[in-house]
Order: C-alpha cells, then sequence, then structure tokens
C-alpha cells in the first residue's frame, strides 16, 4: 500500500504571492515562535492555500543572547561552558571545537592519550545527539500522545545511559566543561570503558528495535518517502553538512577528509543515502548512530597509557594568554561542520578579539523556504523535525 | 411492601419510566468507568514508555482521574476576543450531548438498553456522524487559524469514513434481517457471530467498521484534526477548563461506545461461553477499548491526503464487496443454496 502525494506545483521559493492565482484564498500561518514541534523558539510564516504551502518565510532569532559579544569580554577558560549552550545537544563537541581553535594559537598539542579520549567523547556524543533527532523527529510524525512519543521516549532512555557515562567522567549530565585548552580535565576512572561498553551495546540493542517499531512501519514510510527533497545541488548551494548533505548523496565528512584528534587512525565509514527526503535523513542518522556506536566501542578498549594534558595543569583561568593571530577550526558536529573562527588580541592577551561560531544547523534552516513550499503543513513539520536545527546554534 | 414493588414494576413498565432509570443508571455507570479507562490508559502508556504514569493522588494513581476532574472545574474559562461567544460556549456540551445520545441504543445486556429502537443501528451512526457538527462549529467558533484547520479537517475525514462505516453496518443488518440492535444480538446467539458466520463478508466488515470508528472518534493514527503536534490542538486550542474537558471526554466516549457497537454487532453481543449476560459484553467492549489504546500508542500518525486515499482506494470498494457478499451469503442460506 503505497501512496504518494502528487506535488501539486513546482515549488518555486521566490514566488512572488500577487503573482499567485488571485482566485485562490490564501491565509497566513505563523507556525511559531511558541509552536510545541518547531524545535525551540522558531518562527515560520507560512502562507497557505487550503493545507498546501505555496510559501515559506522564516524568522530565527528569537533566541539571540549575543555569545560572540559575550565571548570577547571573557577569559579564555570562561568561554567553554558558554559555549557549552550553543548546541545544547551535543555540548561536548561544542567544548572541543572552542578549544581546538584555542590550542591552534597556543601552539598546544594535545598527548595521544587526550585526544583518543576527545575522540571516544566526540563518538558518543554524536549517538546522544542523533536518538534525539530520531526521537523528536517520531514525535513530530506522531505525537506527543501517541505512538511517536513511545519512541521519543525509548530514544530518550538510551540517550540517559550515555549521560550516565558523561556524569560518571565529568560530574555533570549535560554542560560538562571537561575541556580546556591543553587537553582533558578529568581522567577515565576506574571501570569506565566497561560501563561505556556495556551502555552501547544496550542502546545497538534498543536501536534494532527502534528500527521494527519505526522503519519497518508503512505509514513512516508513507509519511517521509519524497517528502521534502533536498537535491545534491540544492545541498551544495545552500552550503548544508553533516547528516542532511549525506542524505543528499554529498559525500563529505570531516572526520574521514580533514581528520582531527585521533580520526586518522581508526576508519571511519560515511554514512550515504541518495534519495535527500525525510526518510533519507532519517536513515542516514540512524546509521550514523550505530556507526558512531561502533567507532567509540572499538576505541574504549585501546586507551593508549599517558598524560591527558599538555604540560602542566592550567590553575587559574587567566593563565592561558595568546598574544595574536587568527585561527579557524572546523569538527564534525552531530549536524555537520562546525566552525569556529578566533582572533586572537583581546585586552592582556587574555580574551578574544573576536570570535565567530559558524553554526551547522543555521545552513540546515536555510534550506527551509527551498523544500517546504507544495508540501502539507503537516510535512512542514515533519521536514523541519528531519532538518535536527537546534535553535541556541542557530541564534547564537 | 406488595404495593411499592407493583409500583416499581407499573414504573418499570412503562418504556418512558424505564428509560429514565436506565439512562441514568447507563451514563453514571459509563461515565464512571470512562474516568478509569483514562486512568488506566495513561498507566498502560507509562507502561509501554518505561514510564510509571500517574502515582501521586491515591493508591497507584487511583484517583487522578477525579483530580483532573476538579482541577478543569476550577480553571478559568476564557472566551479569546473575536470568538463567537455563543457558538464557541455551545460547541463542547453539545459534542457530549450527541456522543451520549449514540449510547441509547447500545444494548448492554439482554434487557439493557435504555431504547430499544427498530432504527437502533442507523441512530447510533446518525449521532456519530452528527458529531462532525460541533467540531465543526468548535473550529470555526474560535477564530484561530489551528482550530479552522483542525475542524477542516475533521469534517473531511468524518465525511468519508462515514461512508464505509454505513455500508459495513449494513452487513450484520442484512445477515440479521434487523436494523434493532437486540434483534441483531439475538439473532447471533441463535446463528452464529457476524464475524465467522456465513464465513466471508463478516470478518471484513468487522476490521473495516472498527478502523472507519478508530477515524470517527479521532484516534491515532487517525487523529488528524487534534495533531498536536503540527495543530497544537486542533479544534480544542482555544478551549480552557472544563470545556476543553469535554472534548477529550467525549472522544473518549465515542471511542467506547464504538467498541461496545463492534462487539454488539459483530461479536455477538452479550453471548459468550459458559454463562451469556452481560458481563462479555463489556468484555468485548473493553477488550477492543485495550486494542485501540495499544494502536494508539504503538503507530504513527497519517496525513490528511493519505487519511482520505485509504477510505476511498480502500475501505469503501471492499466495504462494497462485503455488503453484496453479505446479500449474497443470506440469499444462499435462505434458498438453501440454490441461485
Amino acid at each position: 500500500m503505497s501512496i504518494a502525494m502528487p506535488s501539486p506545483f513546482v515549488a518555486d521559493p521566490y514566488l512572488d504571492i500577487d503573482d499567485y492565482d488571485s482566485d485562490a484564498d490564501l491565509m497566513v500561518l505563523n507556525l511559531g515562535p511558541q509552536h510545541p514541534s518547531t524545535h525551540g523558539v522558531f518562527r515560520i510564516k507560512l502562507i497557505l492555500d487550503g493545507e498546501i504551502i505555496i510559501k515559506a518565510i522564516s524568522y530565527p532569532g528569537y533566541l539571540h543572547r549575543g555569545v560572540e559579544k559575550l565571548c570577547e569580554k571573557l577569559n579564555y577558560a570562561m568561554i567553554t561552558p558558554i559555549v557549552d549552550k550553543n548546541d545544547y545537544i551535543s555540548p561536548m563537541i561544542n567544548e572541543q571545537a572552542i578549544n581546538m581553535a584555542f590550542e591552534s594559537l597556543m601552539g598546544v598539542e594535545v598527548p595521544r592519550r587526550g585526544r583518543w579520549i576527545r575522540t571516544i567523547l566526540a563518538e558518543m556524543q554524536r549517538v546522544a545527539s542523533h536518538l534525539i533527532a530520531l526521537g523528536t523527529f517520531a514525535m513530530d510524525l506522531g505525537g506527543a500522545i501517541g505512538g511517536g512519543a513511545s519512541l521519543f521516549m525509548y530514544m530518550f532512555r538510551d540517550r540517559e545511559l550515555i549521560l550516565d557515562c558523561f556524569e560518571e567522567l565529568t560530574g555533570c549530565r549535560f554542560h560538562y566543561n571537561t575541556h580546556i585548552a591543553g587537553g582533558q580535565r578529568h581522567d577515565l576512572p576506574e571501570g569506565w570503558s566497561e560501563k561505556v561498553k556495556t551502555a552501547l551495546a544496550q542502546i545497538t540493542q534498543h536501536l534494532e528495535d527502534c528500527k521494527q517499531l519505526v522503519v519497518e512501519n508503512p505509514i513512516f514510510a508513507d509519511r517521509t518517502k519524497g517528502v521534502g527533497v533536498i537535491t545534491q545541488q540544492l545541498a551544495l548551494e545552500l552550503g548544508l553538512q553533516g547528516p542532511i548533505a549525506r542524505a543528499s548523496g554529498v559525500d563529505m565528512d570531516l572526520r574521514r577528509d580533514a581528520p582531527y584528534h585521533c580520526y586518522d587512525e581508526v576508519k571511519v565509514n560515511v554514512v550515504t543515502e541518495s534519495s535527500g527526503d525525510t526518510w533519507a535523513r532519517f536513515m542516514v542518522r540512524l546509521r550514523e548512530a550505530q556507526e558512531s556506536i561502533r567507532i567509540a566501542t572499538e576505541m574504549v578498549d585501546g586507551v593508549p597509557v599517558g598524560p591527558i594534558f599538555a604540560g602542566k595543569v592550567v590553575k587559574t583561568a587567566i593563565a592561558i594568554k595568546i598574544k595574536e593571530g587568527q585561527s579557524y577550526v572546523a569538527v564534525e558536529s552531530p549536524r555537520g561542520e562546525l566552525g569556529t573562527y578566533l582572533i586572537a588580541g583581546g585586552p592582556k592577551g587574555i580574551s578574544p578579539y573576536r570570535l565567530k561560531i559558524r553554526p551547522p544547523s543555521l545552513h540546515a534552516i536555510s534550506a527551509i523556504p527551498y523544500i517546504l513550499p507544495g508540501n502539507n503543513v503537516s510535512d512542514a513539520i515533519a521536514i523541519l523535525g528531519s532538518l535536527d536545527p537546534v535553535m541556541g546554534e542557530v541564534d547564537r | 411492601m406488595s404495593n411499592l414493588s407493583e409500583n416499581i414494576e407499573l414504573f418499570m413498565g412503562n418504556p418512558w419510566g424505564r428509560g429514565v432509570v436506565l439512562s441514568i443508571a447507563i451514563v453514571t455507570v459509563v461515565m464512571t468507568l470512562i474516568a478509569w479507562t483514562i486512568w488506566f490508559e495513561r498507566k498502560f502508556a507509562g507502561r509501554m514508555q518505561n514510564r510509571v504514569g500517574p502515582t501521586f493522588v491515591g493508591p497507584f494513581g487511583l484517583l487522578q482521574p477525579l483530580a483532573d476532574v476538579i482541577k478543569m472545574l476550577r480553571k478559568e474559562l476564557i472566551i479569546p476576543r473575536g470568538a463567537d461567544p455563543f457558538l464557541f460556549l455551545l460547541a463542547p456540551p453539545l459534542t457530549l450531548f450527541f456522543t451520549l445520545a449514540g449510547l441509547a441504543v447500545v444494548p448492554f445486556g439482554p434487557s439493557i438498553v435504555v431504547a430499544d429502537l427498530e432504527l437502533g443501528v442507523l441512530w447510533a451512526l446518525a449521532f456519530s456522524g452528527l458529531l462532525l457538527f460541533p467540531i465543526w462549529i468548535a473550529g470555526w467558533a474560535s477564530n484561530n487559524k489551528y482550530a479552522l484547520l483542525g475542524g477542516m479537517r475533521a469534517v473531511a475525514q468524518g465525511v468519508s469514513y462515514e461512508v464505509p462505516m454505513l455500508l459495513t453496518a449494513l452487513v450484520p443488518v442484512i445477515q440479521c434481517s434487523s436494523f434493532n440492535i437486540t434483534e441483531i444480538v439475538n439473532y447471533q446467539i441463535a446463528n452464529g457471530w457476524v464475524i465467522y458466520w456465513p464465513p466471508g463478508p463478516g470478518i471484513f466488515a468487522a476490521a473495516i467498521f472498527f478502523v472507519a470508528s478508530l477515524a470517527e472518534a479521532n484516534r491515532i493514527p487517525f487523529d488528524i484534526p487534534e495533531a498536536e503536534s503540527e495543530l497544537i490542538a486542533g479544534v480544542g486550542v482555544e478551549y480552557t477548563g472544563i470545556l476543553y474537558g469535554l472534548l477529550p471526554l467525549s472522544e473518549y466516549l465515542h471511542t467506547l461506545i464504538s467498541s461496545a457497537l463492534v462487539a454488539a454487532l459483530f461479536l455477538g453481543g452479550w453471548d459468550g461461553p459458559f454463562a451469556p449476560g452481560m458481563h462479555w459484553m463489556i468484555l468485548k467492549t473493553l477488550t477492543l477499548f485495550v486494542g485501540i489504546l495499544w494502536i494508539r500508542w504503538s503507530l504513527l500518525r497519517f496525513r490528511s491526503d493519505q487519511l482520505l486515499r485509504i477510505c476511498w482506494y480502500w475501505l469503501v470498494p471492499i466495504s462494497m464487496l462485503t455488503v453484496c457478499a453479505a446479500a449474497l451469503s443470506k440469499y444462499l442460506l435462505a434458498s438453501g443454496g440454490s441461485l
């Protein structure tokens, strides 16, 4: 039973409403900023003909906190917990990005054990982030009181397992502040790797269950296949990265193409799909989570011995001083290329002159005017969920 | 003493007196049942989702429904600016009224039915269909775009699913030669349940009737009128307090009545092994109700156009075939197997 929806017209993001059929009875629907399914405070102005979207205009900015400006006033060590809150679904990777930018200007090389731990943490954080993406996407399709919420709960249960491991390592469940310029603040506790392996094995099992519950469900296929297609060309033009671009057939992953941490020592299989629809984006995230579980499970066994910090551990916040220089560091966050452009040279060299963060989610939501028109309002929510934007990161 | 019992017999012998007593009794029992089915659903969903459900109010959270009702009654009723106050206030009570009216013809036992109407099937389905009006009124009177979309979807869905529901309800009617639900049940007790005898049309008709009644009652996977992920709460988005409470309440009631109708029309009503009686009817109804809950907490939601497509492409043709098959089998049984 395959039920495809014929698109009533060709989507045109630059459509002038005055040029649209003058007999049509159009309605403006403000989706957000207080809408429950916009993944934060995000507003999309939809112009509807019946229930079909003919134009979508996105208005981000409701969560702007001035993080980049704030960072110009803070010491380098005080910046780490601030950027934690940017992409609050994967704070670990945000910390790593900012600290790699500091290290590149300080000329510090993190010891191999420190980098190894960072790789494990990054992969576990990627699993946790993708679990949330899968769960919230199912909830967008199935509703908060219904089958979608069941999957959401299962995914959050699995994420708890990872957060438990993080808590044992760092003492925090969410905003860790475990990275500092030069290495790690916390060394692995006794028996941590066993715990991680148990947790990841459980998640592997649960992801199989999730696959049976959702992916083999004909309703799920009907709702997602062929909906919100991002072509490879559009993905490249908009500068999309991460799972969204890989779902459109762009074979690109910084972990493999520009290895940092210890990614050059492990094999990273890049997951791609070709169809570019919401189904492909869901599948890419699912398979990427499985791939990350594999990498983390492999790495947690062979943690090298040695120091986790380059030189002496920095005792005070002011100890990090960078006189001048600028650098751009990019890491592969669960949403794509997370770039950090740092210009050093603030007052006394203890804070940056300018910090610019390149959030992958901002580029992801730039696809909205292109892929929403022609779809139903229900699909608008599904597409938005499949882009998996984090508003804290978009608005900063 | 004998005078009193004679008077009671006289009163119960009068269809009006009997109707009043039974309707008060049945509404009381069913409303109480609904409260605890909601509790059961929350516990059940909790089990399915690694949660515990309500635990705080009373033992095992058993008093949670009462607490919810008290909470809703104490909340302020807000009529939004721009809303039509008369229609806005009218819609939720009207929803409950139409749902309860459908309950009148549902027989729970050999003589436990408020009104044993000759056209009972038609009455039940008519009030199920009439429910679209208060829902559309609620959507229109709220003066909210989300409510409007919800009401629009509800009408499209209700009108479509009315067709297979009416057609499949004809199968037991044809086989039992009566529109009276009590007589349909009695015929099933004598000749075997519609769902399996004569073999063929009954089981398809029961399945389609069940699916269509899910759609009529706006249950997942057909709950697009109140799809909370896109329409927040659909028609209920502007309602507060007990006015909001009446909408899901009548939805639950509708689901329960649909389950009871499936049990009475296709599953032999109060017929059952060992000791036939009211308990079998209640058991069948609640089993179907739990089945609906199970579906609700494990499936995702269809899109509105897919929903209508399923109805018109699959359910309507198949239900027409079942009606033809039922008529044919009835004819063959009556003529002793010869055309």
